[in-house]
């Protein structure tokens, strides 16, 4: 290997001189350079010819010999040239992935819930599915991790069911939906009324001291008088059926009483409820969701917390 | 215009037609070629029978993100022992050059090995030195269309081969190769061959020692690890040139001793070294960059003193130091340290493989909500428990919580949950604990998985904290 320095004819200038003397050398391109470049232009071609390209009228190329065949959201087989909405739905029917997913699924379906509570790798499936579910549909209302917004949507996280805490109720409740309603007392009682029983309600979960208030409104609580008790029971612990709240426990999902500061404020809380009552739905999902969607979403939120 | 303007700086390949010698080194880097290369071509096929994985011996499984090495499955988070892998072949590396010099380039590096096969198809199709130079010079008839042709040809097949080869260790030979040549292979399979191929034939067949001069950041810093004791090939100039310098052989310098009286070296200038050299140096010139210890000069140059019944070693293995007629030495500072750093090294990083957890559990935080108010007063933590069995048997295992008194763990149904060889669960649990107000903030637990069957395991322990709502109740 030689160490030898080659010199060449002296390089073309372009021709132009600025100020008199300077000059431009014009220096070949590297033809490593060039042919790179060729090579992109030949690419390019090739590219238009197999691939979507050039708008056209009303339309475009589409490319040829890159058909897709998959299958569309009606269900029916379709194939169609090269695009990308297309090869992502044939990727969530056939890729590795999704056909494990969908053995799971089939796996699902086919089991009655206390198989699946009592199958771990079938829980753990379910749970990962349902939580895409769950975001998609439930979080909106009830939150991220099912805690609700207290005044407006239940918690899904505790151990406290207004509808009942059973796979059987949870599905009903998500199939069908659900509508609460507890009449507004306004005008049934005066103001005076309206705190007894507030005080009423608060002594059910310790929450106040017992006195004549409270035995007062005791007396408009347990009889026909204000006829709380039909609904929510004489033990006051609510009814299923109704979806009326359990008054005795420390779970509270409208009157804000956990956060409440002074007991007035409690007081406050309570006899709001009582003053407006409660109308709140919650919106079916048969028609949203399939079958086998419900029933991983039922053994999500019976999991969460505390299903009974 | 100044003549430095005029200069051009780029230095065009000067062709190298190496020619074939026969010697003890010649031999070793055969028999060292032919070792790598069966354990690079025959390792995909060797099959390893395994309870749960693959059937194969090496298998580097991306997808299912294991790799498989005879009994050995690396999982993901295993992969700080390629960490300690690669500190090891660094260590090595700066050892084994402080004494020995570029033996790995010579003898071992892939670029080597790959352009002597080449350099071997080359000289089966195209013959040997002489006759490669004439048909290089020769016109393009047909027979020098047809030798070159086919040289590519095989070079092709050679490179695609090392190539598909390369993609079989990442998933299972028998299958993959019968779907690579169906069309039915993953395009990263067909991306990896090809790329291999290309780079395989471009570099050992056309930019063959440029390589090693141009490209190769190992051949440069190898440099920089030498010192005067480091083994190095060097041609003995004092015997060489004697005081008068080398000369061919002519009547008058035709025996040592007329050789001697006349103030001649040894060597006959007979050019063999600089033929048989792989980057075209004269070594006689001494160390240059582009030498890479290779000891065919050495083969070669002990051929012709042999032939002529002289000692051989003109040129020969040596150090800076012995070359002086100083003794060179191994044992020193700098070696002892890389050797024993080295052994720590590999110590380390066995014990650490021969220690693998065969049970494996974390323990995730439900963050939303981070803890929940029961009906009864109490609070609920939720966790995810993500257990894995790296063995190759099921086990059976019980869940267990410690460190909160008086609190009381739900996983459902699934107190005792079974896990398959080489698979992972996650588990949901929730913990309840009435603290009461006097606890505030968090406390810290742990959970415990405890083998039912397969006692041999042993219990595994996770940390874990358990959240409190702050001051209010």
């Amino acid at each position: 290997m030689s160490d030898a320095r080659k010199t060449q004819a002296a390089v073309q200038t372009t021709g132009h001189a600025w100020d008199g003397d300077i000059q431009e050398f014009n220096n070949p391109l590297p033809n490593w350079w060039l042919w790179a470049f060729y090579a992109t232009v030949v690419f390019a071609v090739v590219y238009w010819i197999f691939y979507p390209a050039w708008p056209v009228g009303g339309g475009y190329t589409t490319g040829v010999m890159n058909d897709i065949t998959f299958v569309d959201s009606d269900g029916t087989e379709k194939t169609m040239h090269w695009n990308t909405r297309a090869l992502l739905l044939k990727d969530l029917q056939e890729s590795k992935s999704a056909t494990l997913s969908h053995e799971y699924l089939e796996k699902v379906k086919d089991a009655d819930y206390q198989t699946i509570l009592g199958d771990a790798e079938m829980m753990a499936f379910t749970r990962s599915m349902a939580v895409g579910l769950f975001g998609d549909n439930c979080a909106a209302c009830h939150g991220a991790g099912g805690t609700g917004v207290i005044g407006l949507f239940p918690n899904l996280a505790d151990d406290d069911w207004l509808w009942g805490g059973t796979v059987e109720d949870i599905q009903t409740t998500i199939t069908n939906g659900r509508y609460g309603f507890m009449p507004s007392f306004r005008e049934t009682f005066n103001d005076k009324q309206l705190d007894d029983v507030a005080a009423y309600v608060l002594s059910l979960s310790g929450q106040h001291k017992a006195d004549a208030s409270v035995a007062r409104g005791k007396a408009i609580f347990q009889t026909s008088t204000g006829g709380c008790y039909y609904c929510h029971g004489h033990d006051a612990k609510g009814m299923k059926s109704q979806g009326s709240a359990n008054l005795t426990d420390q779970i509270w999902t409208i009157a804000d009483v956990p956060d409440a500061d002074t007991q007035e404020q409690k007081l406050a809380a309570v006899k709001a409820v009582v003053t407006h009552g409660v109308q709140r739905t919650m919106p079916h999902w048969s028609d949203r969701l399939d079958k086998t969607q419900i029933k991983l979403l039922t053994v999500y939120v019976h999991e969460l917390g505390g299903g009974q | 215009m100044t003549d430095s303007a005029n200069e051009v700086l780029y230095q065009a390949r000067i062709p190298i037609y190496p020619r074939s010698v026969k010697g003890r080194f010649r031999t070793l880097k055969w028999g060292i070629l032919t070792l790598a290369y069966s354990v690079y071509f025959l390792l995909p096929w060797l099959r390893w029978t395994r309870n749960a994985g693959p059937d194969q011996a090496v298998l580097f499984d991306i997808a299912n993100r294991k790799f498989y090495l005879f009994d050995l499955v690396m999982h993901a988070e295993d992969l700080f022992w390629l960490t300690g892998f690669l500190l090891v072949a660094a260590l090595l590396l700066f050892f084994v050059t402080g004494i020995a010099g570029r033996v790995f380039c010579g003898y071992f590096c892939f670029q080597t090995l790959w352009t002597d096969l080449y350099l071997l198809i080359e000289r089966l199709v195209q013959g040997d030195r002489v006759a490669r130079i004439r048909l290089d010079k020769s016109p393009w008839n047909g027979a020098k269309v047809f030798r070159k042709a086919l040289t590519h040809i095989l070079w092709l097949t050679v490179a695609f081969w090392t190539g598909l080869t390369f993609t079989l260790y990442w998933d299972n030979a028998p299958d993959l190769i019968v779907k690579w040549f169906t069309g039915k292979a993953p395009f990263a399979a067909y991306a990896t061959t090809l790329f291999i191929t290309a780079t395989t034939y471009v570099m050992a067949g056309l930019a063959r020692e440029q390589v090693c001069t141009y490209m190769c950041p190992y051949s440069r810093f190898q440099s920089v690890m030498f010192d005067a004791d480091t083994r190095i090939v060097a041609y003995d100039v004092a015997r060489g040139e004697g005081e008068a310098g080398r000369h061919k052989v002519t009547r008058e310098l035709k025996t040592l001793e007329q050789r001697q009286q006349q103030g001649v070296g040894e060597c006959i200038d007979c050019g063999y070294c600089v033929q048989v050299c792989p980057t075209g140096i004269d070594i006689r010139n001494g160390l240059q960059v582009q030498c890479i210890s290779c000891a065919l000069c050495i083969d070669a140059c002990d051929t012709i003193m042999g032939s002529l019944g002289w000692d051989q070693g003109l040129i020969r293995y040596t150090s800076e130091k012995e070359a002086k007629g100083q003794k060179s030495r191994i044992l020193k500072p700098k070696t002892i340290g890389y050797g024993l750093v080295l052994l720590a090294a590999v110590v380390a990083l066995g014990w650490s493989v021969s220690n693998q957890a065969p049970l494996e559990m974390a323990v995730v935080q439900v963050r939303q909500p981070l803890f929940v108010r029961l009906s009864d007063g109490s609070v609920q933590n939720s966790y995810e428990l993500h257990i894995e069995n790296k063995t190759d048997q099921p086990v059976k295992l019980a869940i267990m919580m410690r460190g909160l008194a008086g609190a009381a763990l739900d996983v459902g149904k699934l107190s005792s949950v079974e896990i398959g060889p080489q698979r992972s669960l996650r588990v949901h649990a929730r913990v309840r604990w009435k603290s009461g107000s006097r606890h505030k903030g968090s406390r810290s637990f742990q959970f415990n998985i405890i083998p039912q069957t397969r006692h041999e395991i042993g219990m595994v322990s996770a940390p874990a904290t358990f959240y409190m709502p702050g001051s209010k109740n």
